[in-house]
């Protein structure tokens, strides 16, 4: 059973990126969207959350903030919205960390 | 008869998941035409406000960057931003717009808007201030 997790808040504002990587199983994805892009910027402090996980974010979220793809921490993969309904279809439950 | 009151807009909010920069940026502007001492201070997530190379065409959404590089013409010269808050996300000064203004007194040079100043240099400039708006 895999699990798709949502953040969308900045991981330098609240916790929910921290409670979201840590609690993932094996096999879970974490999907970064709106201000939690940031949290996949590899200069950025808020990455070190990121090790172990399967990472997406969503590009035009990304683009919107001027971060450009070649910032990312390693491993990070960049969807567009086809690929966030690839995401929630292809896991059995999403869990949106709000 | 008119009062000049310092007043430091303080933004700590990125762009885009809410609406307080947006409203922040209107504010700042609405201030600046009462012809009061103005400043502007970004901080904690604000800095991400000031990024170069926003594209919002994916995502619904007006890019107001484009409006920081007018604050200049509205003779808002003092734009402070925070060095801890931009290291602790990964960002230089060189991720950030390049502000200016033209200094009237000089023959209109161009002069960096942008002040890079430590938390403590921050909260100085905070002390000295009449007014503070937080958004």
């Amino acid at each position: 059973m895999s699990m798709l997790h949502l953040v969308n808040k900045s991981p330098y504002e609240n916790g929910n990126l921290n409670t979201a990587s840590s609690i993932m199983n094996d096999g879970d994805v974490l999907l970064l969207i709106e201000d939690a892009v940031y949290g996949a910027v590899k200069a950025g402090k808020a990455s070190a959350m990121l090790d172990g996980c399967k990472v997406s974010v969503l590009g035009p979220d990304l683009a919107a903030r001027g971060i450009s793809e070649d910032k990312l921490a390693d491993g990070v993969d960049v969807i567009d919205y086809a690929g966030f309904v690839d995401l929630v279809e292809a896991n059995d439950k999403v869990q949106s960390w709000l | 008869m008119s009062t000049t009151k310092k007043f430091l807009y303080i933004n700590r909010k990125a762009p885009y998941g809410t609406i307080y920069a947006w409203e922040a940026l209107e504010v700042v502007l609405i201030g600046a035409a009462f012809e009061q001492d103005v400043s502007v201070a970004f901080m904690d997530d604000g800095v991400f406000q000031l990024v170069k190379g926003q594209d919002t065409s994916g995502i619904g959404m007006k890019n107001f960057s484009p409006t920081y590089a007018a604050l200049g013409d509205f003779e808002i010269t003092k734009i402070y931003v925070e060095k801890e808050s931009l290291e602790e996300r990964g960002l230089t000064l060189d991720d950030l717009q390049h502000l200016v203004w033209e200094d009237e007194d000089e023959d209109w040079a161009e002069k960096d808007s942008i002040r890079l100043v430590s938390r403590a240099e921050l909260g100085d400039v905070l002390a000295e201030q009449d007014v503070l708006f937080n958004f």
